[in-house]
């Protein structure tokens, strides 16, 4: 008996019908696609991003070189070399993130004990020459001037938990 | 030269080439290409003749059927052409005599003497609303009902004993039964339980 | 390093093509009307004019036709869908088509030239040319032929030569598999299509296409879909595994063999066979609506509301039965996964064709006994 049910149904299509059915009711569901550029999805406070280095407010480099995020990078994406400032202190002279190497896993973040290297929610930006993915100081100081307010509230909301 | 007979002329002058070259050309894919385009002109000079209902079914039959499956073997056989023409010298007596022989055969029974202008009439012309289908169905299913029926029993036959001839039962193959597969439900492969939270020792 | 998104507007690009279109169609328009006593003069030329009159529509269709397929298959996974170019997305198949035609076609190495570019032709000459026999009402039809659904079987039946060749000029394996599984599966899905379309002659008791609508006069009813519900079920499945598309899609399966028979294929090339499957959906969709479907007749002949609508021409009906026939080759497609190939072979060898048989007999008996309300 079942399998003649079994036939029945099965020259009748019903299993064919039930997915045609949970289909088309999608078809009149909302809509869930987010229309990015226009729209943007919410963002985590911890998202990992374009890199910045940082500077303490009175304009200083937070950077003191140690190059523990250059021993951590398992990319081996950061390339550091340092040298002792007119002053006496430990500063960088070359710090570069090769951005096609880093896969943004924020190893350098979690290392730096100045809080210096940050990813920042930056992720829309593009390469469009040979060479441009390679982020000098200069730039990744220039990231972090601009995004400073945003990285210090993102930071401030995190602290608790580190 | 009418508008008719240019076509004629043309679909001819095609259909001859491209016989031609089924037996010239060397790669079999090419030749059977060659098949399909004379079958096809072929159909086109049936056109001419009224002959809609059975210039259709060779289009159908031939060009849409067989010549696909000879295409399909031909293209997967990868035939080195070179041994095959080794023995041209050794059997060309033997083929100009069959060539010589059939050409003879054709030209008794086919000949002007059978079919020429004074033995069979030029066939009349037929009015716009003449269907060569009917004419063809009544034709088939009340004079010659009986060949028609025996040659279709014979083709069945024919399938029967190819189907019969090529399958061997071997008890070492292995293999899946899709009519098995489709029949399965979710509830004979999975096993759902309900069972309590187990609590931590 | 640039930081943001691109984006430009094409806005005044898009309204000069407009433009410049308008301008030289209204011309060419005002120049037929005016000199329209001589063209029809012309045998070829006016006849020249009403291919062109069926194939220009035919083609905007295709291109819509892909438009609402991602647009409904879209809809059906939750997605929007295409909607960025023109005014929601309505010109996406016009940059589809421009982007196709600027792009170079790449002929592999090693592969038949001539060939390897005929088979795109041979693949869709068929597909426009069983359009010529179509009728779009009683007597809006290109050519009246007496055997005319034959003609369409040979037609569709000769399209496969553009997959073959196109599967072995390419000279790739992936190529040659697509083609070789297309070959067989279409080989196949004929014989069940051929006799679902016996049926049809047989109850409809003619080859001319015309005849067979007219032979389902009366209601909704009275439509062959009611009497032939197997064989129009088989017709329009084996007509979904003819014209490749999904779950019968074996023939281009991406997750297996990339793209088929096409892989190699790149410009106007592929687009050709693109055109070609899309104008051999709507072929299908045409003739499944014509033989089952009642064709142009209204579905509301013999009911109470019939006067309501005596207004609406008969090609509109048509028309709509077409889109909905469409629709369920969209609908298909987001549907179900695709077929395993010995899958396909079992159902069309082992299960259309016995049901077409068995139908065909009981048909013929109630033919022969003439049971009403359809044979009678």
């Amino acid at each position: 008996m079942d399998g003649f049910t079994n036939f029945l149904k099965s020259l009748a299509l019903w299993e064919l019908i039930k997915g045609m059915g949970v289909t088309g009711g999608h078809f009149f569901s909302r809509k869930i696609t987010v229309q990015y550029p226009d729209e943007k999805t919410p963002m985590s406070n911890r998202f990992r991003g374009l890199h910045a280095l940082r500077r303490y407010p009175n304009g200083e480099e937070r950077c003191i070189a140690c190059k523990l995020c250059e021993a951590v990078c398992p990319a081996l994406a950061i390339t550091i070399e340092a040298e002792e400032r007119a002053d006496g202190t430990r500063r960088t002279t070359r710090y570069e993130i090769d951005l096609f190497k880093c896969i943004y896993c924020g190893f350098c973040e979690e290392s730096c004990p100045v809080d210096s290297i940050v990813e920042t929610r930056e992720f829309e930006y593009s390469f469009e020459n040979r060479g441009e993915n390679i982020m000098t100081k200069q730039m990744l100081l220039a990231v972090g001037d601009k995004h400073e307010a945003q990285i210090a509230a993102d930071r401030q909301q995190d602290a608790r938990f580190r | 030269m009418d508008f008719e007979r240019i076509i004629f002329y043309i679909f001819a002058a095609i259909l001859v080439f491209a016989a031609g070259r089924v037996i010239t050309v060397r790669n079999p894919v090419h030749a059977a290409l060659h098949l399909v385009l004379a079958f096809f002109t072929c159909a086109g000079l049936w056109l001419l003749l009224e002959a809609e209902f059975l210039a259709i079914a060779l289009v159908l039959v031939y060009v849409g059927a067989v010549m696909v499956l000879f295409l399909f073997v031909v293209m997967m056989l990868d035939i080195n052409t070179s041994p095959l023409r080794e023995g041209f010298v050794k059997y060309l007596p033997i083929g100009s005599t069959v060539a010589v022989l059939i050409f003879a055969e054709m030209f008794l029974v086919v000949g002007s003497k059978h079919f020429g202008r004074e033995v069979v009439a030029i066939p009349a012309r037929h009015a716009a609303d003449y269907s060569n289908v009917r004419e063809l169905g009544s034709v088939l299913y009340t004079d010659y009902v009986y060949p028609f029926e025996i040659a279709a029993v014979i083709l069945l036959v024919a399938i029967i004993a190819a189907i019969a001839l090529t399958m061997r039962k071997r008890p070492e193959t292995k293999y899946q039964d899709p009519a098995q597969q489709v029949l399965v439900k979710p509830a004979d492969r999975v096993r759902l339980v309900r069972m309590k939270t187990e609590q931590k020792q | 390093m640039t930081d943001t998104v691109l984006r430009k507007s094409y806005k005044t690009h898009w309204l000069i093509i407009l433009l410049v279109t308008a301008v030289f169609g209204t011309g060419a328009i005002l120049l037929g009307v005016q000199y329209w006593a001589e063209i029809k003069s012309i045998a070829i030329l006016y006849a020249l004019i009403k291919i062109i009159l069926i194939v220009a529509p035919l083609m905007g269709a295709v291109a819509y036709l892909t438009f609402a397929e991602r647009k409904i298959i879209g809809y059906m996974q939750v997605r929007i869908g295409p909607n960025r170019v023109g005014p929601r997305g309505w010109l996406q198949p016009i940059a589809d088509a421009l982007k196709l035609l600027m792009k170079e076609i790449i002929v592999p190495t090693n592969a038949n030239r001539f060939l390897f570019l005929i088979a795109p032709m041979m693949s869709i000459a068929p597909a426009l040319a069983a359009w010529a026999v179509l009728p779009f009402t009683d007597t809006l039809v290109l050519a009246n032929i007496d055997a005319s659904l034959l003609y369409i079987l040979a037609l569709t039946s000769i399209g496969v030569y553009g997959v073959i060749i196109a599967g072995w000029a390419s000279n790739s394996k992936y190529a040659f598999l697509g083609s070789m599984r297309s070959a067989a599966q279409i080989v196949s899905y004929e014989i069940a299509m051929g006799f679902a379309l016996v049926g049809v002659l047989i109850a409809g008791g003619s080859l001319n296409l015309v005849e067979i609508v007219q032979a389902q006069q009366g209601s909704f009813l009275h439509w062959f879909w009611l009497p032939l519900l197997p064989l129009f079920l088989v017709y329009f499945i084996s007509g979904v595994a003819e014209t490749n598309r999904a779950p019968f899609d074996v023939s281009e399966g991406e997750s297996e063999i990339v793209a088929g028979f096409h892989v190699e294929y790149s410009g106007m090339a592929f687009a050709v066979f693109f055109l070609a499957e899309y104008a051999n959906m709507i072929l299908i969709a045409a003739l499944a609506s014509l033989m089952f479907l009642g064709g142009w007749l209204s579905p509301f002949e013999g009911t109470w509301i019939e006067s309501w609508f005596a207004w609406v021409p008969g090609i509109f009906w048509l028309f709509a039965k077409m889109s909905l026939m469409l629709l369920f080759f969209l609908w298909f497609r987001a549907t179900f996964p695709r077929y395993r190939y010995d899958q396909i072979m079992r159902l069309g060898w082992k299960v259309f064709i016995p049901i077409t048989i068995v139908w065909l007999v009981l048909e013929s008996a109630a033919v022969v006994l003439k049971i009403g309300p359809w044979f009678d």
